[in-house]
């Protein structure tokens, strides 16, 4: 039974993860963490950042961890497919329609208003995680460190969290 | 954005995906002469499942991060290389895969495996992308989930947790500066953000509403149009 709630999250989360890149954190956050506590919130943050050290997208990348997680290797199978099926089906459907009608205008419209609203999402999300996230002053500094190497000399996200992994081990071992 | 005339849509885009690589590599007059060639060959099943699983699979292997990243690989791979596309039906297959939810990578393979060899075609596309960060995550989730109580890998993780926090800050940041470039867009976000933080309303929720609210505001300002032309 936890399988199908599994597929059926993961589908309402794949269903609804508009803008790419992060769009899928906040809902898994929602969905995972608030909904059905499979996850805790640490737990959760872990598996962001892992996400983003390993190839793929992001999105795939935590649905597959998360599914692993609750459910062994199934878990991460039905997770996974759960949360591409969607995009996949609304894609193909969207193909045929702009290859038959070639106006896409409502969803055009549609898009103009959701896009706005999943930068707020992201920013909700980030919200979030900030109190599990930046705890003691070796925190902020860490951030800190991070905003300015990111700023100032572009560095690449996944350096950057290697670089933060090894600071971490330096100052919290 | 699709009934538009091409170059204002290929401007928009420009705008639209904070990709400076693509305006670079784009010229919009190869462009509009490559869409006369590409609507001919549009329906025709070019590749096998095979092939398309070949193509895809270093595609899904190669990219870290988001879905922007991967976009000049596949370019190169679906346009330069196997010239199963030309440019301009690649940027009309990037607007497709932008306006359905879920990962660009994935979309795009989709699409593409779709426009080449049918629904088989889609799902070897998208199983080839996909497996290379299934089969990675499995592994790691396992071994992970044997150390994740290890001293070293806490500090590690405790070290990683503020970074990205600033790297999804950054997200909100790039990605916010282009697309809240209007006064209903800025209150659209406003209120969502309230919504969600404050009376923790489902995410999903506040999605459906936004579409919902583009949708009206849209059909608002075509009436707002047709009353002033009626003057």
């Amino acid at each position: 039974m936890q399988l199908l709630q599994l597929f059926i999250s993961f589908f309402k989360i794949g269903l609804f993860s508009f803008g790419g890149g992060y769009a899928m954190l906040p809902l898994i956050q929602r969905e995972i963490v608030s909904l059905h506590d499979w996850l805790t919130m640490d737990q959760f943050i872990d598996v962001v950042a892992i996400s983003q050290v390993t190839p793929g997208p992001v999105g795939i990348n935590a649905a597959t961890f998360v599914g692993y997680k609750v459910a062994g290797f199934a878990g991460s199978s039905i997770a996974t497919t759960g949360a591409v099926l969607p995009s996949v089906v609304v894609v193909l459907i969207l193909t045929r329609l702009f290859l038959k009608y070639r106006d896409l205008g409502p969803v055009k419209a549609m898009f103009d208003g959701i896009r706005p609203v999943v930068v707020s999402l992201i920013l909700a999300a980030t919200v979030m995680i900030i109190p599990s996230s930046i705890t003691d002053m070796a925190g902020v500094l860490i951030a800190i460190a991070a905003f300015l190497l990111i700023r100032h000399l572009r560095l690449d996200p996944i350096l950057l969290l290697v670089l933060a992994a090894v600071a971490g081990i330096i100052i919290y071992r | 954005m699709f009934g538009l005339p091409l170059r204002l849509k290929f401007c928009m885009f420009v705008k639209i995906m904070p990709l400076r690589i693509f305006s670079r590599n784009v010229n919009w007059r190869k462009r509009i002469a490559a869409m006369s060639i590409s609507k001919s060959q549009v329906n025709s099943p070019r590749a096998s499942t095979l092939e398309l699983f070949k193509v895809f699979l270093p595609i899904g292997a190669f990219t870290f991060g988001g879905g922007y990243a991967m976009i000049p690989l596949i370019r190169r791979a679906i346009v330069e290389k196997c010239r199963w596309m030309e440019d301009g039906e690649f940027v009309d297959t990037m607007a497709i895969a932008q306006s359905a939810p879920g990962p660009m990578a994935v979309n795009m393979a989709a699409i593409t495996g779709y426009k080449l060899a049918g629904i088989g075609g889609a799902v070897s596309s998208v199983v080839a992308v996909a497996s290379p960060s299934f089969v990675s995550i499995v592994i790691i989730a396992s071994i992970f989930l044997g150390v994740q109580n290890n001293p070293i890998v806490r500090a590690a993780m405790s070290g990683m947790r503020p970074a990205i926090v600033v790297l999804m800050a950054g997200a909100v940041f790039d990605v916010g500066k282009s697309v809240i470039s209007s006064k209903v867009a800025l209150v659209l976000a406003t209120a969502a953000f309230v919504g969600l933080i404050v009376a923790h309303i489902h995410p999903i929720i506040v999605i459906l509403l936004a579409g919902a609210a583009g949708f009206f505001i849209e059909s608002a300002k075509k009436m707002k149009e047709e009353d002033k032309n009626g003057e």
